[in-house]
């Protein structure tokens, strides 16, 4: 499965003020760490929202805003995506990033294509349905 | 806290039964002992909480144990005056593994990669070790994943653990002149893992995502422990590249897609781009391309084109061209019949196709008949077609393929020929 970890704004990245050295340096190791490990799809830094621009959508109207935005708890400074077998091992993982000062960090498992598919039809559920049955017999066998 | 401590365990595991091969000469000791300290975090993790540096945790909690028993094996032996025999029977000892420094871990890792991907196993031995000793698959999770008995994979890994222990292989990572074939074992494994989730020879499935998943993240990891060759990053950009293309491969109720029928929107662009870039390390080594990188280029070569129409089948011949040297593989030397026929007509291509009709190895081989079929609907043979239709789906081991070729049969019987790229 794919989980997205949204690293949130604050004060300093907004700011556009870069960590201090020790810290790019920690994250630059955890970073590798998850490549080496197989598990990093895909990490991106966002730019402080004065870069940023809204799109307010309102019927057939459209109202486009200007950053920077206010609300910096509210802001994603950057994402992971993360292949994993589990949430938890996304968890293990996140809690070896060198984050701190009481900072959280959100992780969401992405939808998956069978996610839509297979709930949705009923030739596909009563497949699985029929491959447990069949993985039980063997078990037993 | 049980799921969590799973996870540490996937996380940590291959790491950890490296480094006790190491010490202990043996992977299913070292399996053993590394089961024995999952078994303690079970016992204590739930009242202490994981601790800090979990991985540290279980690497001390497992040499312990791996050092008691190293004693206990030598008091064995010297009981029965076996010492002497002790050092012929084990590979060459390293430095004291009590007074040892902790190795680099991504050597540990990568000496477990290639023990149990040793040619002295068999295939399927060395596919199931490896998902039980770098996957952290379960005997169970195995199974489900190849559609075979729980107690055939269990077979498997001891009789393949056995192996190893008999032939006393040497848990070290090989060096010049062994290294590429050595390499090419691995390789071997890998995509052999992949590929059967991707295009599922047998069962209903025509893919089980999971396995894909499971052979990309070995990829991936080797890909960072063995940077300097291009034939492993040609794998991992062939995986990228296929495994982008799953979201497109079924359609509903699971019917198969072919290639060039697929909704290309539906390609997972991040993979795409992951696979291109990994093609791309393995181009800036500068070594010849071989077969993984060379069917790479030829998936990029899809990947690249927005639409099936602005496929560059010139360019996928001269790469067919390549591997066909290259392999002298029969089941290449049809998939480069097939770009022929794209790129210069059916006709130049079911001239390839029938010149491989008395080849031995694609007597049982169902893609065969099926792409001359193809050819010669394109043609307007269209009674020709059904007879090859209908031997392809007799050849098909997976169902939802043979349901497809049996649906071709049926149309090349009722419509005129139209237009169906394979």
């Amino acid at each position: 499965m794919r989980v997205m970890v949204f690293v949130p704004a604050d004060k300093q990245s907004e700011a556009g003020v870069m960590p201090s050295q020790e810290l790019i340096s920690k994250m630059m190791k955890f970073n590798e760490d998850l490549v080496k490990a197989g598990v990093m799809l895909d990490g991106q830094g966002l730019t402080p929202t004065s870069k940023a621009k809204r799109v307010k959508f309102s019927g057939s109207q459209r109202t486009v805003i200007d950053g920077p935005f206010a609300e910096s708890k509210e802001l994603v400074a950057g994402y992971w995506i993360w292949q994993v077998k589990s949430i938890e091992e996304a968890v293990e993982w996140l809690k070896r990033a060198p984050f701190d000062g009481g900072v959280e960090v959100t992780l969401r498992p992405i939808f998956e294509p069978a996610d839509f598919g297979r709930e949705l039809d009923p030739e596909l559920r009563a497949k699985d349905a029929r491959l447990r049955v069949e993985i039980q017999r063997q078990k037993m066998s | 806290m049980h799921r969590a401590i799973e996870a540490v365990w996937r996380i940590e595991s291959a790491r950890l039964i490296g480094a006790l091969t190491r010490i202990v000469h043996d992977v299913g000791v070292a399996e053993d002992l590394a089961q024995e300290s999952f078994i303690a975090a079970l016992e204590h993790w739930p009242t202490t909480g994981i601790p800090e540096n979990a991985g540290a945790w279980l690497m001390t909690t497992a040499k312990h144990r791996a050092f008691d028993h190293l004693r206990q094996r030598k008091m064995r032996q010297r009981k029965h005056g076996e010492l002497e025999q002790d050092t012929a029977g084990l590979p060459p000892a390293g430095p004291d593994p009590e007074a040892s420094v902790d190795d680099d871990v991504g050597d540990d890792l990568l000496r477990l990669i290639f023990i149990a991907c040793h040619p002295v196993l068999s295939q399927e031995g060395r596919a199931a070790l490896t998902l039980r000793l770098l996957g952290g698959l379960t005997t169970d999770e195995i199974a489900r994943a190849f559609l075979v008995p729980e107690t055939s994979i269990a077979q498997r890994i001891v009789r393949a653990k056995r192996t190893l222990r008999e032939a006393c292989v040497p848990f070290e990572v090989p060096r010049e002149p062994d290294l590429p074939t050595r390499l090419s074992s691995v390789l071997e494994v890998i995509y052999l893992i992949f590929n059967e989730g991707y295009a599922a020879t047998k069962g209903d499935d025509w893919t089980r995502p999971e396995l894909c998943q499971e052979a990309l993240r070995l990829g991936r990891i080797l890909a960072e422990l063995v940077d300097d060759e291009a034939e492993v990053h040609g794998l991992v950009a062939l995986m990228e590249l296929h495994a982008s293309r799953l979201p497109s491969r079924t359609g509903p109720s699971g019917k198969p897609i072919l290639l060039l029928d697929q909704d290309r929107s539906r390609w997972d662009r991040l993979l795409l781009h992951r696979g291109l870039a990994a093609l791309g390390r393995a181009e800036a080594l500068k070594q010849p391309l071989g077969p993984y990188a060379l069917q790479a280029a030829i998936a990029a070569c899809h990947a690249r084109a927005r639409i099936a129409v602005e496929t560059d089948w010139n360019r996928i011949v001269a790469l067919y061209d390549a591997l066909v040297e290259l392999t002298q593989s029969p089941v290449v030397e049809l998939n480069r019949a097939v770009a022929v026929s794209m790129a210069f007509g059916p006709a130049a291509g079911l001239e390839l196709v029938d010149a491989l009709a008395g080849e031995r190895t694609l007597k049982s081989y169902h893609l065969l008949p099926s792409v001359r079929g193809d050819l010669l609907m394109k043609l307007g043979r269209h009674a020709e077609a059904r007879v090859e239709f209908e031997r392809a789906a007799s050849l098909a081991q997976n169902a939802r393929e043979r349901a497809l070729l049996l649906a071709r049969a049926e149309e090349s019987r009722t419509r005129p020929s139209n237009v169906r790229p394979m």
